[in-house]
Formats: C-alpha cells, structure tokens, sequence
C-alpha cells in the first residue's frame, strides 16, 4: 500500500483549504472569541464570532496546526457565516454526528465538508477535524452566558 | 554483537505494517519487548503465579524469592549498594510522584523553592507543581538554551538558600540531550540542595551509576528498558527513604495495625503497599539481564553512531529543522525536528502509511515547546534493534512524504 492510500484523508480540497485558510484575519469587531487546544498535537486555534440578531454576520478563524485541524476550521467558516446560531448548533451536531459515525452525510449538503468524511477512517486524526466546531461550540456558549446573549462588541 | 541479529529476538518487528516493513523508530515513548520478557510473564503465570511476602507454602516462596531478585538486580544494575534502596512503583511518573507527596510533603514548606528545568518532562514537573500550591512553595525552572543546553551558569544564582530540592532530567525525552548529572549534583549540594533525577531515559540508555553520580533520588521506568509496562521504581539513599512517610497505606507495608494508628515497615515495603505487580517485575529481571550482556555501554555505543549517521543524512535535506545539538557525541538518540513545513501529526500519517512509527506532538513537554517556539515536533528515538537499514527506510519515507504532501492539484475526487 502507497501513499495514496491516504488521498481519501488529504483531499485535494483539505489542501487548498490549509495552504489557503479561508476568514483568516481577526475580525476588526467581534461579540466572542475562543481559544481552542488539542492536546494530543498541540494544535491551536482562535474563533472569532460577530454575532447580530441571533446570525453569524462574521466569523475568522486562525491557529497553528496540523492539516485536518486547519482546513477543517477553514471549512466551518465558509459553511457557518450568515447562519442562525441555531442552525450553527445543529450543523455542530450533525459534523459530530457524522464523524463518530452516528450519522450521514447523504441527509444534508454540506459543500466542502463532505472532504473530511475520509478522517472518519482515521480514528486519530477526528480529534483534529472535530477543534474548530467544538472550538465554535464553546464560542457560542461564552456569547450565551455573557450578559444573556447581549454581549458588547469588543474591538481587536 | 552482531546488532542486526538482536532484531531477530523482537518477536513484534516482525511484521508489516500497511504492506511495508515495520521500522520502530518510538523508543523514546516505550521499547519493544524481547523474546525473553514476554516468555517470563507467561511462565510466571503457568509455573509460580502467587501472592509475595505471605504465603508460607512453595508457589508464594519462590514468586517472592524471584520478585526479590529483581530488586537485587535492579539495584546491582542501577550502582545502587543496597537493595532496600530500590523501590517499586508503576512507572517513573509514581516514582517522583512518591517523592514530591512524601518527602516534599515533609520538608517542603511556604515559602520554599523547588529548582526544576524546562526541559522537563510534565510527569518532573507537575507533580511539584500539586507540592507547590499544597504547601505554598515557589517553582523556579533553569532555562534551555538555543542549543538545546541548559543554562548552567544561571544554575548558582537560581539555588537560594530556600531552595530544598533539584529536580532534573538525565537526558531530554525530546532533545536528547545529556545532563552532565555528577556536576550538577555536586552544585546542588555544596548549597545543600537535594537531586531527583528523572531517569526515564537515562538508565535505558546509558551506564548509570547511582553512587558516583551521587544523586538522592533517581527514578526509571522498566517500559522504556525492554520491560513490561506497569513497572518502574525509585532508587532513593536509605537514609533518605527510611525518614519518609508512606505515601500508600494498606497490606503489607505495615507492621501493626490499631485502631487508631498503625506502625510500618522499614523501606522498601513501607512504599509497597498493596499487591504490586509481581509478574511485571519477575519479567523486568530478564529485561536486565538483556541489557547487561550487551552492556550499556555497546547500547549507547550503537545508538549515538545511528543517530550520528541519522544526522548526518537528515542535515542534508532542505528544509529541515533541527531542535538540539548538532553533534552526535553529546546527544542521546532521539531527534526531534520539523521538516518541509508538514505539520508532524501530518508527517505522523505519512510515514505511518509507509510502515515507520514515529512520534509527532509535544511530548509531554510543554514548556519546552514554549521555548523552542514552535507548537509541535516530529520525533525519531532509537534503540538496540534499530539498524541504519532502518534509517534509510526513515530518510525515503521522508522524502516520499514530502512529494506526497506538495502534490500538485488533481482533479478533485
């Protein structure tokens, strides 16, 4: 078995989305930001949320780390901007869902995000696709808890 | 010695892995098990499995008698004088563990210093750190330098007339540097600072010698030396260790129990509490006795010429990042490094594909990683049945990971 074994995990889209990381500027003005880890790799990422009548109106994410934790917050980006934060929390779900293998991809379009089904292959590597949506999650928490959701704008 | 002979006496090299030869290069994390090992834990189990220092029938003497040995063993193995000096715990971890709760915990107090270094392992760091907010003692750490050295000369003006212990690493699980211990040690106690050494990848690799390094405390862990996991232990000086409280109370480390209080052994049985693991430790004797008739010294000799001819292939790369001393001589055999700008759980994945098992993260060094600024390294770490035939195996991997993973764009799938 060669390498390309592996072109199921590192998709041409899972490349291009590491080696060009979409919202990738902290935001000028953001409601919650959080700090994500993954202690196996170190892996370290930062989300910024700017959040208006319950829609994610802007959304960055950056960090250091492996190509799957990258890529995969890049993706989330793409796929979470505009969104209601309910929408946001069941699309969370349903990517958990998805990658410990409680749920599939065939009920839901997701664009980009179908490339990272292939991690579920390896066990591993899911901690890494998971940071930035439970990263997201942990966003949305903090914007609950502050002030009943009625957070001020912090400026970067 | 024939080195690529002992290969054959590692039952688990043998074996492909995602149709490629396996290369080990993870030592570092644990060691792979000889022949003999693996047989000494089933032949404890089917001829003289029974529980030590009770029974009075056959079985309970001779596991007793063989556990014993061990620490004899041990303690011949380590330079250690007497026996009873040897401790068994689960692994290096417990060891200092044993000695931040329980020596810490009586001499240590508000106010007081513990001089650790970054290079350390979290398990020589945290369990000071639990002392420390315990007791309201202060951590002070010697720095490591861009070479990947400590900053000896900061050591004198660290120590204050505070300071009680010393803890440091014999060599880095992550640069693979070497501490020079003896010097250190005498330092410390010219201040009258006390030494834990944490020897998890010392006494694997090196001769070690407990009595001419003069050091109080020294811990290891039997994985990281062909043994079973589950098994490591603590050489502590016996006056040193007869003062110390226990730090487990139950069976067998006891001498009376009363209601109220109860009086205990002397060391080593007073930090044995329980039913250790007698199988594990019976194993680790053969373990040992491997070592010692290839000799630490041919061990290390073998190791610094593999890394010696590692680095010397790996430096000629382009884009790859060295983390350590250049210079074979004074390094142990781990190389930790980055290479072509793959993150390491990438080149983890990659290499995993073609049957080499490396470690990438920041292993269990945190602060070290801080230092060295970068959030993550991939690690090679060689032992006796590591060939330079795995080397090369490494080097294409490398290299085939590298063309891999700058591909250029296909149609997407």
């Amino acid at each position: 078995m060669a390498l390309e074994a592996l072109d199921d995990l590192y998709r041409e889209v899972i490349l291009d989305h590491f080696k060009n990381p979409r919202h990738h500027e902290p935001l000028t003005v953001h409601d919650v930001e959080e700090e994500g880890f993954n202690p196996l790799c170190g892996d370290q990422l930062f989300v910024q949320l700017k959040i208006e009548q319950g829609v994610i109106q802007d959304i960055a994410s950056w960090g250091k780390g492996c190509s799957i934790s990258q890529a995969s917050a890049s993706i989330l980006t793409e796929i979470l901007k505009g969104k209601k934060i309910e929408a946001v929390e069941r699309d969370i779900q349903f990517f958990k869902d998805v990658m410990n293998r409680r749920s599939d991809l065939d009920q839901q379009d997701m664009g980009d995000l179908e490339a990272l089904v292939g991690v579920r292959n390896f066990p591993v590597r899911i901690k890494c696709a998971l940071l930035g949506w439970t990263t997201v999650e942990a966003a949305l928490k903090q914007f609950k808890q502050v002030e009943g959701g009625r957070c001020k704008k912090i400026q970067s | 010695m024939d080195m690529k002979e002992i290969k054959k006496d590692f039952p688990i090299l043998d074996q492909s892995i995602r149709g490629h030869r396996l290369v080990y290069l993870d030592s570092a994390a644990t060691t792979q098990k000889p022949k003999i090992v693996i047989e000494a834990i089933q032949r404890y189990y089917e001829t003289m499995n029974a529980n030590i220092h009770r029974g009075v029938y056959h079985l309970s003497e001779i596991s007793t008698l063989a556990y014993e040995e061990t620490r004899k063993k041990v303690a011949a193995f380590l330079g250690a004088k007497d026996a009873r000096s040897i401790v068994f715990t689960r692994n290096a971890t417990e060891a200092i563990n044993l000695v931040a709760q329980s020596w810490g915990g009586k001499h240590v107090g508000e106010g007081d210093e513990i001089l650790l270094t970054e290079m350390e392992h979290h398990s020589n760091i945290v369990p000071w750190q639990l002392l420390a907010q315990k007791k309201g003692a202060i951590l002070k750490y010697v720095s490591v330098q861009s070479n990947g050295t400590l900053d000896l000369n900061s050591i004198d003006s660290l120590i204050s007339e505070r300071t009680k212990i010393f803890a440091f690493t014999h060599v880095s699980n992550v640069l693979g540097t070497m501490n020079p211990v003896k010097a250190l040690v005498e330092k410390a106690h010219e201040r009258g600072v006390l030494v834990l050494v944490d020897g998890a990848q010392g006494a694997a690799h090196l001769p070690v010698d407990v009595s001419d390094l003069g050091c109080d405390f020294y811990a290891f862990s039997a994985h990281k030396m062909l043994g079973p996991t589950g098994v490591g232990g603590l050489y502590g000086k016996l006056d040193l260790l007869e003062e110390m409280p226990p730090m487990l109370g139950g069976g067998e480390m006891i001498l009376e129990v009363h209601k109220e209080y109860s009086t205990w052994k002397s060391s080593p049985e007073k930090f044995e509490a329980g039913t250790p693991n007698i199988a594990d430790v019976i194993a680790f004797s053969k373990a040992i006795d491997y070592l010692k008739k290839i000799t630490m010294e041919v061990v290390h000799q073998h190791e610094k010429e593999l890394t010696q001819y590692a680095l010397a292939r790996l430096m000629e790369l382009e884009d790859f990042t060295l983390y350590g001393l250049k210079d074979a001589q004074h390094r142990a055999g781990v190389i930790s490094f980055n290479y072509a700008n793959i993150h390491p759980h990438d080149l983890g994945t990659l290499l995993d594909h073609q049957g080499i098992a490396i470690r990438t993260g920041h292993h269990c060094a945190q602060l070290l990683m801080r230092t060295l600024q970068v959030p993550a390294t991939a690690r090679v770490s060689f032992y006796i049945y590591n060939t330079k035939e795995d080397v090369d195996a490494f080097m294409l991997a490398l290299i085939k990971a590298k063309e891999y993973f700058n591909r250029g764009t296909r149609s997407a799938r």
